[in-house]
């Protein structure tokens, strides 16, 4: 049995744990807070250009830009799977990661080529292990502190080229969407060729476009891809913290529980001790 | 006057979102003023400076650069990928912008890096002047 001194010292171990467990919860609400009035003051610019796309590709006739419909081809898919820098929040990292190595061995297995993009170190370190070939870069944003548009252009423009040279015919985009602290879901977004969320019926007719509307949408296209991307991560930050601040929760709320129960042990030991000692001296006052 | 619905978003936020007089927009391919029962247009916009008319007394200048307008029914629909009230600019910094990007077009050996070089420098000489005025 573990002596006394043992117990009083495990039981300030987890005490300590729990005290940090307790600070990083409370950091991940300021910081979930930031995040999500972020993602919140990013929304209407992608919703505009959502019903602008909507509204200009239902115009196209024939064989618009490839950006919209393709290069005819679905041989190689690239998967962009954004994830986190940093662990300790739960099963976000791993549940995006999950999902988009289940694509990559669905399009594997009819035989596809795929190739894969991570943003973010925590998605990469998971899918190395598998996909150490497939993996053409990662894109590190461990320095952002605040994830700003210049953030996600880049990447816009890097997986624009790519495809341009042919590397890939398909792009998908893997990240979580933020629902609420308790519940973040697993999304893959299709990024070439774009997917036009319900086309409404606008009478584009009377539209005048300068200056031309192939031109118009040809500039708009790139755009978009790099606006998606920009509300993935903003999407994805929110949900980190949210996931970060219910797993600090947990490991909070177990560690209570912990010191409880290791309290309880080390009082009855102590007790035991007691009457033992007691035992002991009134017997030896008996043999007298 | 009559009024109109304005909205300016940027990626980063919605900054502008009421009911205006006028706007002066700087499209690709000339400046044009917005008013209410505008017909449907769409443009791709150069770098420059809107004018907001919210009253027929006050005017907001704000800095664009890049982006779409949209005019449309519901009103118009500025979707620029960067914007800044023109009082947030301070002239000592953007003279300092306007050495570098001189500098960089000094520097610029390819023919897309003189072209970006030039375009940049030509965004932060229309600033300069749009403030002076």
């Amino acid at each position: 049995m573990a002596s006394l001194k043992d117990l009083r010292n495990r039981i300030a171990s987890v005490k300590a744990t729990q005290k940090i467990t307790k600070a990083m919860q409370m950091v991940a609400a300021a910081k979930l807070r930031r995040a999500q009035t972020a993602a919140e003051a990013a929304r209407p610019y992608a919703e505009r250009m959502e019903s602008v796309l909507a509204n200009l590709a239902s115009g196209v006739t024939g064989s618009g830009p490839a950006l919209l419909t393709g290069n005819g081809k679905a041989d190689t898919h690239l998967l962009v799977v954004a994830t986190a820098e940093r662990g300790l929040c739960g099963g976000f990292n791993t549940s995006i990661v999950r999902l988009a190595r289940e694509k990559a061995l669905a399009l594997q297995a009819e035989g596809k080529t795929v190739k894969i993009l991570c943003i973010g170190k925590k998605g990469y370190d998971q899918l190395r292990r598998q996909f150490e070939k497939q993996i053409v870069d990662l894109i590190d944003l461990r320095s952002v502190r605040q994830i700003g548009f210049e953030n996600a252009d880049p990447i816009g423009k890097k997986i624009i080229a790519m495809f341009e040279q042919g590397e890939f015919d398909v792009a998908t985009l893997f990240y979580s969407k933020f629902r609420s602290v308790i519940l973040q879901i697993p999304t893959a977004q299709q990024l070439i060729p774009a997917e036009i969320p319900g086309e409404r019926a606008v009478s584009s007719a009377a539209y005048e476009y300068e200056p031309g509307q192939d031109e118009i949408l040809a500039t708009l296209l790139p755009r978009n891809i790099s606006v998606q991307i920009f509300r993935a991560l903003l999407e994805n930050a929110a949900s980190e913290q949210g996931a970060r601040m219910s797993a600090m929760d947990n490991a909070t709320r177990n560690a209570g529980d912990m010191i409880k129960k290791q309290t309880t042990i080390y009082n009855r030991t102590r007790q035991a001790m007691i009457t033992k000692e007691l035992i002991e001296i009134i017997s030896g006052a008996e043999a007298l | 006057m009559a009024t109109f619905h304005f909205e300016l978003v940027s990626p980063e936020k919605l900054l502008f979102s009421g009911e205006v007089e006028a706007v002066v927009v700087p499209g690709i391919e000339g400046q044009f003023t917005v008013m209410k029962d505008h017909a449907p247009v769409m443009t791709v916009l150069k770098a420059g400076i809107i004018e907001v008319q919210e009253t027929t007394t006050k005017t907001n200048k704000l800095f664009v650069r890049g982006g779409f307008a949209d005019v449309a029914a519901g009103g118009l629909t500025l979707l620029a990928e960067q914007a800044m009230p023109l009082e947030q600019f301070d002239a000592a910094q953007l003279a300092q912008e306007i050495k570098n990007a001189e500098e960089d077009l000094a520097d610029a050996r390819t023919e897309e890096a003189i072209k970006a070089a030039a375009e940049k420098l030509d965004q932060l000489r229309e600033l300069k002047s749009a403030i002076a005025a």
